[in-house]
């Protein structure tokens, strides 16, 4: 049978694969040029943007734990106009869709990064960190109150032209409202999820590993946390969702794309092998292979029940 | 910074040889030929190893400790469960190794002496170094006890004067490396020399003091936790002079602006620009 097709979009972005790469797990395209073909992956995702540079949390600012990575790296940053003057222009050059994830700590600051890239060339679209567990301000706290999730992605929607997509967090009691909230307020797609909120304690020391003292867990400890969230908030809007959260091999992806994920990210597991993502891109082409299967679409929200 | 970083690769490397050095530390010998023939003193390697618990992800950074040929080696103390990990793989084995990384010690100047200070297994990279450098230097070694000083017979069958320093008094002078550096120099204050050094943070420190008592270029290998190694996670920064701005400072990735910074550039813990 012929190859099957892996093309997607989410928003008016066109993906030759369902498969990115996650905010902060992947540099700005040039950290990684000499191990990866970067135009075999589907899009890419660059580390929260902010307004001002900005310095993130002082180390120790990871800890790996089982089953995952614990970070409070604190959205260290070169700020929205070094990003455009230092980075963008190698990452326009890798021939895929960059996706700048964008933050701020006041509504205002969100808005002004959305208008000063809204005035740069080579950007296919904005994800909105609405969910960093790592900052004192702003960050999560606009993604788990929905009046002021609705206020952020209205007041973004308003600055930019581009396929917007709303980064929702895990700690919820439901994101199927936050989900709905975020679509009506002019979200292109949703992504989910970011980091869980979490903490490890070094025994000999009795302090936390982290100077944050708290962190966000990644990896596959948060994979079927991730799972069930993309497959609530799928049910919940019409827009695209991007299922994110420990994906390690193919089969982690193809549960998203089962679940209704229109597109995956793939994030910690470079960090151990930054040629995974192009891996998860091959070994989806060969589930589909093996399950007849020409379309990837086919498989994008085919989950059965119980 | 002074070395360019795009010639790295990842390869299935095969465990060539596994050996004791002393009650505490150990040797792996690998066959990486693309890396061996690559890699540069100072620069290090990112392994996955095999045989870790798959509940950790992360891959482990080792200096190099040699690349001759098709072979790279790796100096080690078993100290946690990737180290652990490490001594249990057996010729054959099969490990994938990221690198070379980082920056790597800058060579040596027309006209100067190299001095390298080694504090325990920080001599590792420091014999690399030595190896590649044609003119023979004098070397310090320091540790807590006889068994933390490693390699000093091989400094000597380079030709490399080798000075040792243990805090118990076990071998060579009692007490810390750099006051034996220290005395050295008032005896040799007219010899332009650079220093490589690596080792724990407070030698480093010290070293970074005396150097800029002595008005001279010392080359620091730092050692921190990291993730990927590959200057994407932004989790084994150090604080550094922004170059740019005097009186402030930046981050730089130690897996991939470092791991070697001249000492000027480092600011320490409680040390503002």
């Amino acid at each position: 049978m012929s190859v099957p097709r892996l093309e997607t979009a989410i928003g008016r972005i066109r993906m030759k694969n369902p498969v990115m790469t996650a905010s902060g797990t992947f540099g700005y395209g040039t950290e990684y040029a000499d191990l990866v073909d970067f135009r075999q992956l589907g899009a890419m995702v660059v580390k929260g943007i902010s307004l001002e540079p900005w310095a993130g949390n002082p180390p120790p600012r990871l800890a790996e734990v089982r089953g995952g990575l614990l970070n409070a790296i604190g959205l260290q940053n070169p700020g929205v106009e070094g990003f455009t003057r230092d980075y963008l222009p190698a990452l326009r050059e890798l021939g895929i869709p960059v996706i700048v994830n964008i933050w701020g700590r006041t509504l205002e600051e969100y808005e002004a990064v959305a208008t000063r890239l809204e005035a740069a060339e080579g950007i296919a679209g904005l994800e909105l960190n609405v969910s960093c567990p790592n900052i004192k301000e702003g960050g999560i706290a606009f993604g788990t109150d929905p009046a002021m999730l609705e206020r952020v992605v209205r007041a973004v929607r308003k600055q930019t032209s581009r396929t917007l997509i709303v980064k929702l967090a895990p700690n919820v009691t439901r994101i199927d409202p936050l989900a709905r909230i975020a679509e009506e307020a002019g979200a292109d797609a949703l992504s989910l999820i970011n980091t869980y909120p979490a903490m490890a304690i070094d025994i000999e020391t009795r302090r936390p590993v982290l100077s944050n003292v708290t962190g966000g867990l990644s990896g596959p400890a948060i994979h079927p946390i991730a799972v069930k969230l993309v497959y609530e908030a799928v049910r919940a809007v019409q827009i695209p969702v991007i299922g994110i959260g420990g994906i390690v091999e193919a089969r982690d992806a193809i549960e998203f794309l089962i679940a209704g994920a229109r597109a995956v990210a793939v994030g910690t597991v470079n960090f151990t092998d930054p040629t995974a993502a192009l891996a998860v891109v091959a070994g989806i082409r060969d589930y589909l292979v093996r399950h007849n299967l020409s379309d990837v679409s086919e498989l994008v929200g085919s989950v059965r029940g119980p | 910074m002074h070395a360019d970083v795009t010639s790295r690769t990842i390869e299935e490397a095969e465990v060539a040889l596994q050996q004791t050095l002393g009650p505490d530390y150990r040797l792996m010998t690998l066959v990486s030929p693309n890396i061996a023939r690559r890699a540069r003193p100072g620069q290090f390697v990112h392994l996955r190893l095999p045989g870790l618990d798959p509940a950790y992800l992360l891959r482990r950074p080792f200096s190099l400790h040699r690349a001759v040929g098709d072979r790279i080696t790796i100096l080690y103390k078993q100290v946690g469960v990737g180290t652990a990990a490490m001594a249990r793989l057996r010729s054959g084995d099969r490990v994938s190794v990221m690198g070379p990384l980082g920056n790597g010690f800058p060579p040596l100047p027309d006209g100067f002496h190299p001095l390298l200070i080694g504090g325990g297994y920080g001599s590792a990279p420091l014999f690399f170094l030595a190896e590649r450098t044609s003119q023979k230097g004098v070397v310090f070694l320091g540790g807590k006890g006889r068994t933390d000083l490693l390699g000093d017979s091989d400094f000597k069958a380079l030709g490399w004067d080798v000075h040792m320093a243990t805090e118990d008094g076990s071998a060579g002078c009692k007490g810390l490396v750099t006051a034996m550096l220290e005395k050295w120099l008032a005896e040799h204050s007219s010899l332009p020399t650079v220093w490589y050094a690596c080792g724990p943070d407070g030698m480093l420190r010290a070293v970074a003091l005396l150097a800029v008592e002595h008005g001279v270029q010392a080359w620091l290998s730092l050692d921190r936790r990291m993730g990927c190694g590959a200057g994407v996670c932004l989790a084994c920064v150090v604080k550094i002079q922004d170059p740019e701005k005097a009186g402030s400072w930046k981050w730089a990735r130690v897996c991939r602006d470092g791991p070697v910074f001249e000492s000027r550039q480092i600011l320490w813990e409680g040390e503002f620009a």
